[in-house]
Formats: C-alpha cells, structure tokens, sequence
C-alpha cells in the first residue's frame, strides 16, 4: 500500500515526538511554517475569484455550491483522517449553520441593518449555532467510538425534520426559513452580476474556514489528534489529552459545517429539512472518502464531484429519449447508485481515494509527508475491544498492543 | 386510560419487531465486529421479493417464506461479495462500506419500483380485539408477536444447544483458538451474516403492512429504532436487545399516542444520547465486553 511508505504508522515515533515538542517550545510539531501557507491560501483564493470571470452565471452558482460544499468536507475529512471519528450528521451540523444564519439575517433585517455587516453577524450567529450543537455532539463523541458515534450522528439527521416541525414557530417545518435577497454592493454592481458576488461571498468563507482546518491540522492540536487516533492508550501516557482533543476536533469540524451551510443559505436564501437529508449527508462522506480521508485537496475534489456528477447525469439522461416516469426515475436514483458503487470500489480497493493517486508534493523534512493519502486508520487504530483481531499486521504489533482496561471507563 | 393499555399492548408488539431486527444487528456484531448499517436496506429488497411472491401465489406464507430466503441470499451476497474487502481495515471501513450497500441497493430499487410506496395486505386483521370493553391488541399484532418470540426462542437453542450454534458463539468469541480447533471461522461469519439478515427481512416484512405502505426507504425508521435497541442492551447481548426493543417499542408508541408521531424520532435520539451518555456500553454489556 503506497499510503504506509508516507507516513510512520505506529504510534511510537509520533507521540515520543510530542514529548518533545512539549519540551521545546510546544510548536515542533507544526510541519510546515504557517505564513507559506497562508501565502498558498491567498494566492489560491485570488486564483479562484479570478476563474470567476471565466465561468457563466450558471457555473458561478455551481461554483458557489461547490465552494460551501467543501466548507463541511473539509471539516469532515480533518474530524475522519485525523481523529477516526466518523460522523453520518454532518448535514445536521449544516443545517443548524443555515438555520443559525436565517434567523439572525432575518432579525438584523427585521432591525435595519442590510449589506456587509448583516452578512457577517449572520455568518458568526450560523457558526455560534454550529459551534454550541457540535460542542454538545462532540462531548458525547469523546466517550463514543465507531460506530455508536456513527449512529448517533445518523439519527440526529434522521431527527432534522421533527425537531423543525416540533418548533415550528421558530423553523417553520417542512417549508423552511426564508431570508431577504443579498444584491451585490453598490460599489461592485457594474462589474460582476449577482451569480458571480455570491461565487466570491462562498470561496472567501471556504478560504477562510479551510485555511484554519490546515491551520489547526499542522498546529500541535492536529498532532494531538492523529496521537489519539492512532493509539489513545499510549497518547493519554504522553499527556495528550484525549477527550479534549476529540471534543476539539469534533467542535472545529462542526464549524466549518455550520460556515457551509450559512454560505448555502446565504446562496439559496433559504432553509429547509429537505436540503438536509440523510442522502445529502451520506453524499458528504461519499465526497470524502472518494476524495481521499484526511486531505483537504481530497475534500475539494469530492465537493466538485458530489455538485457536479448528479447534474452531468440529469443532463445525460434529459439528453437519452426516455418517458417522463423513467427519466425522473433515473435522475433521483442513478447518481446515488454511482456514489454507493465508488464508495465500495473506493474504500474497498483504492483507499487513498483521488488524493491517492494524485503527485505527492515533495517532502520538505524527513518525517512530514502529507497526511492526505491516509486511510482512515485501517491498521493503526487497534481494536481494543474486539474478539481478538484477525491477525494484526506485523508492523503495527508492538505499538498497538492493546492495554482494553485503561481506555474503558 | 383504556388509551394508555392500547399504547402498551400496541408498542409491546412493535417493539417485537425491533427487538427482532436489533437481534440481527446483534447476530452480525458478535459474529464480524461490524455494525451492519445496510441491514434496513438488505431486508427491504427481500420484503420487495415476498411482496412480489404473494402477488403472483396469492399466499402470504409462500412470500414469507421467501423474504427469509431472499434475507439470507442478501446476506450471503453481501458478506462474500463486498464486506469481506473491509474485514481487515478499520472499523470505519466496515461502516463505511455498508453505507454505500445501502445507497446502491435503494438506488436499484428506486430505479425498478420508483419512489411510491404500495400498500401490504396483512395476513390478519388489524382492527383491535375488544376485551371487557378496551380495545386492546388486534390479531396481526398478536401474530408479529408469536411468531417473534417464537423465533428468539428458536434463536436462543440453536446458539445454546446445538453444535452450530457452539461453533458460531466459538468463532465469535475466539476466532484464532477456534480455527486451530478446527472451526471454519470464515464460514461461521457468513452464517452468521446469512441468519441475521434473514431475521432482519422477517422483521421488515412484520413492520411493512403496520406502515404506510412498502417503498425502497420503508426501513429506514426501523434500522434507526433498532440501533437504539441495539445500543440500549448493549451490542453485545441478545437478551438486551429484546429488553432493549420493548422498552424502545412502548416508548415510540407512548409519545406516538400522546404527542404525536413527529416527536417519535426525538424521543428515540434523546433515548440514545442518555443510554449512551450515561453507559456507553449499553446497559446490558458486561463492561469488559465494550468495544467500539
């Protein structure tokens, strides 16, 4: 597997590198200096609004789609790569940022204030609701693993819908919340039109979200996280914290959902539990996992893929001369069908996902290679409980020795 | 509170059925160590076949009969055919790819069928028995609960009392002692996936004619509810997940009654999160059996 050449997979050399990290200065473990990558993010964020000159209205929009899409990939892939963690909500987190964001814009409008300034005291009331849901998840996550956390996720999007139906006086049920329409500023309405201001409103929120997750990622904290990952036993003896970690993980990536999903509803000027199902969550997973766990260019690719594939498919078989029955038929399902197939395939036989396959940028130091191509933890994540595994691989044996008393509780 | 005695009685019989489907999710964990979340969908494609079955026979048992062989065809395929690729990685792989089962199997079966549900005939009347006056039980509910105690029963002495049963509770338990003893592991996993997603289809197949009616997300609802089940007697534990299913059965069908059916899927998540809050375990597993 070409993943296990990048990264040291045992949990020996990573936390032993914390210990020293905690000894020096506490910022060792950042792998690569933060003011390169913001220069990164800078020039590609200006590289994107200039492709928005290229691009019709139509693709702006999609554009725009893909952009607060890859807000709550992001957020994801980090929360999946990095600390195991798989959340089936993730549209939930999206929608308590949409709903977040209606509500204030509608009570800021309700006062007077429009523009600018009602856009950024929405967008921080959607991350506050985001932030608060996934603080609270997040505290039930530290104490669960795998698959409980997968169903709690999983039922609060199954829950979406009654919870806005139960409060309806505040959600307005099935129909959702309206918010008043966002024209592009006075100062700008001659140059662009109004497809192309909320591509530039939705790439500079996911620039900012998605340069703090690579922030975060490359800080002592992401560090944390991949120790718990890949063995919290021997993380929690080096002194990492191993709920506060996760808590923190699960918190950030809740964030970057809810900034998604303001940016949505800032798009589509509205919100509703029909944008927010279960199939749109699982399409969040798909968009990470084909993407590969973990890397954040991944994450964008699957965001591109997830936007794009079910529109390319609805224009194929609008072009196949078929009846209306069939064609609505095969637009709901066939793109859910493509998306199951590549999720198997994916997981099954190409674990890195696109990011897999891509180049590799050129290690800068010895030991830090990128995180992106990493499963999501096939062999590092030792069952502690289970029946005795089937045969561990060899490499992984001694760090992963299993201690089951210490991490029960 | 004649109400309150329907509510029970009625919540006694769905939570049959969960139970029942829980038991499944129970069978496959011990039996793989994965959580099969494509278990609603895979008993949905086999409540698909006996509806078909009963509509070209005329005969529901001869649909019945079938949804149980159509549950553990399903299971076979999918164990051999695409679950076996994730036995080695991760947890997360597993969940993962039963994930994308369910979207490949409801997107199959939304192509085929569309997205319309079609009304089950039960086999009985669904109109309650009056006793003394209370409505209490109608005889369909009291046929879904015969036929699922019967078949914990059946359950319970195959795994205790039978050599099959030895070896599958061996495998789950010790794969490698087993093996060296002469259990084929592998071949007790794919039994074990082939009799849970039997008893998962059966499951459906009792809650459909309850419902609206059959469309490819009929079971949806029921995987949630049964994973709650699941989680609240522990993974682990057959006995809780029966335990688990009744209690979860008669508290949707209470806040059904008195609150209104919206508020089933928060009450079932609030259940969760407190289970989960306070045992993460479950409250049936014996705390060294906690696992993922």
């Amino acid at each position: 597997m070409s993943a296990d050449a990048q990264e040291p997979r045992t949990a020996g050399p990573l936390t032993t590198s914390i210990r020293a990290s905690g000894s020096a200065n506490g910022r060792a473990g950042a792998r690569r200096p933060t003011p390169r990558l913001l220069v990164t993010a800078l020039v590609l964020t200006l590289v994107a609004i200039g492709a928005t000159f290229l691009l019709d209205p139509y693709r702006n929009y999609q554009f725009a789609l893909i952009a607060a899409t890859f807000c709550a990939t992001a957020g994801l892939t980090l929360l999946i790569g990095l600390t195991g963690q798989l959340s089936l909500g993730h549209a939930a987190l999206m929608a308590a940022g949409g709903y977040g964001y209606a509500l204030a814009s509608n009570a800021l409008t309700d006062a007077g204030v429009d523009g600018v300034p009602r856009f950024v005291v929405s967008l921080a009331a959607a991350v506050a609701a985001s932030a608060l849901l996934g603080l609270l998840l997040g505290l039930a996550a530290a104490r669960l693993k795998g698959p409980y956390l997968s169903g709690v996720t999983l039922v609060l999007v199954i829950a979406l819908p009654a919870f806005t139906s139960v409060f309806s006086g505040v959600f307005r049920g099935d129909q959702g919340v309206q918010i008043a329409y966002d024209g592009v500023p006075e100062a700008l309405r001659t140059l662009i039109a109004v497809e192309q201001w909320q591509a530039w409103v939705a790439i500079l929120v996911a620039a900012a979200v998605v340069t703090w997750l690579a922030v975060l990622r490359n800080g002592p904290a992401g560090l944390g996280m991949r120790a718990v990952r890949d063995d919290e036993t021997s993380a929690r003896l080096q002194g990492v914290r191993a709920g506060r970690v996760k808590v923190l993980a699960f918190t950030a990536s809740s964030i970057a959902a809810g900034a998604g999903g303001a940016v949505l509803c800032f798009v589509t000027q509205s919100v509703s539990p029909g944008a927010y199902t279960l199939a749109f969550s699982l399409l969040l997973v798909v968009a990470v996992v084909i993407g590969g766990l973990g890397s954040l260019l991944g994450a964008f690719l699957g965001s591109i893929v997830i936007v794009m594939l079910p529109w390319v498919i609805q224009t194929a078989t609008g072009a196949l001369d078929l009846s209306a029955d069939a064609a609505q038929r095969l637009t709901g399902n066939l793109p859910v069908l493509v998306f199951g197939v590549l999720l198997i395939v994916v997981t099954a036989a190409w674990p890195g996902g696109i990011r897999g396959v891509l180049p590799k940028r050129m290690p800068r130091r010895g030991a830090s290679a990128t995180p992106s191509a990493v499963v999501p933890a096939p062999d590092n994540v030792p069952e502690l409980d289970s029946a005795p595994a089937p045969a561990p691989e060899p490499r992984t044996s001694s760090a992963a020795e299993p201690i089951p008393t210490t991490t029960e509780r | 509170m004649d109400r309150l005695l329907f509510l029970l009685a009625t919540g006694l019989a769905r939570g049959a059925i969960f139970a029942l489907f829980a038991l499944a999710l129970v069978l496959i964990w011990r039996a793989a160590r994965v959580v099969n979340f494509a278990q609603g969908a895979m008993a949905v494609v086999a409540t698909y076949v006996a509806f078909a079955v009963t509509g070209l026979t005329g005969s529901y048992w001869i649909g019945l009969a079938s949804a149980l062989v159509a549950g553990g065809l399903m299971g076979l395929i999918v164990e051999r055919g695409v679950m076996r690729f994730a036995t080695h990685a991760s947890p997360l792989s597993g969940v993962i790819i039963a994930i994308g089962v369910v979207m490949v199997l409801q997107s199959l079966l939304g192509i085929a069928f569309g997205p319309n549900a079609r009304p089950m005939e039960a086999p009985f009347p669904e109109t309650p028995i009056v006793l003394g006056g209370v409505p209490v039980l109608s005889p369909y509910d009291l046929f879904v609960l015969v036929v699922a105690i019967g078949l914990m029963g059946v359950l319970a002495l195959l795994f205790t009392r039978t050599s099959l049963g030895l070896q599958l509770r061996a495998s789950a338990f010790a794969p490698e002692v087993s093996r060296l003893l002469g259990v084929r592991v592998a071949r007790m996993v794919t039994a074990g996936w082939v009799l849970a997603s039997a008893v998962g289809a059966l499951a459906a197949l009792l809650l459909v004619p309850t419902e609206l009616g059959l469309n490819p997300h009929s079971a949806d609802l029921l995987f949630v509810s049964a994973f709650t089940v699941a989680v609240v007697g522990g993974l682990d534990s057959p006995p809780g997940a029966l335990i688990g299913g009744l209690v979860v059965g008669v508290l949707i069908s209470l806040v059904t009654g008195y609150l209104g059916a919206t508020v089933a899927p928060i009450a079932v998540l609030g259940l969760l999160v407190a289970v989960l809050l306070v045992r993460p375990g479950g409250l049936f597993a014996a705390t060294e059996a906690r696992t993922a």
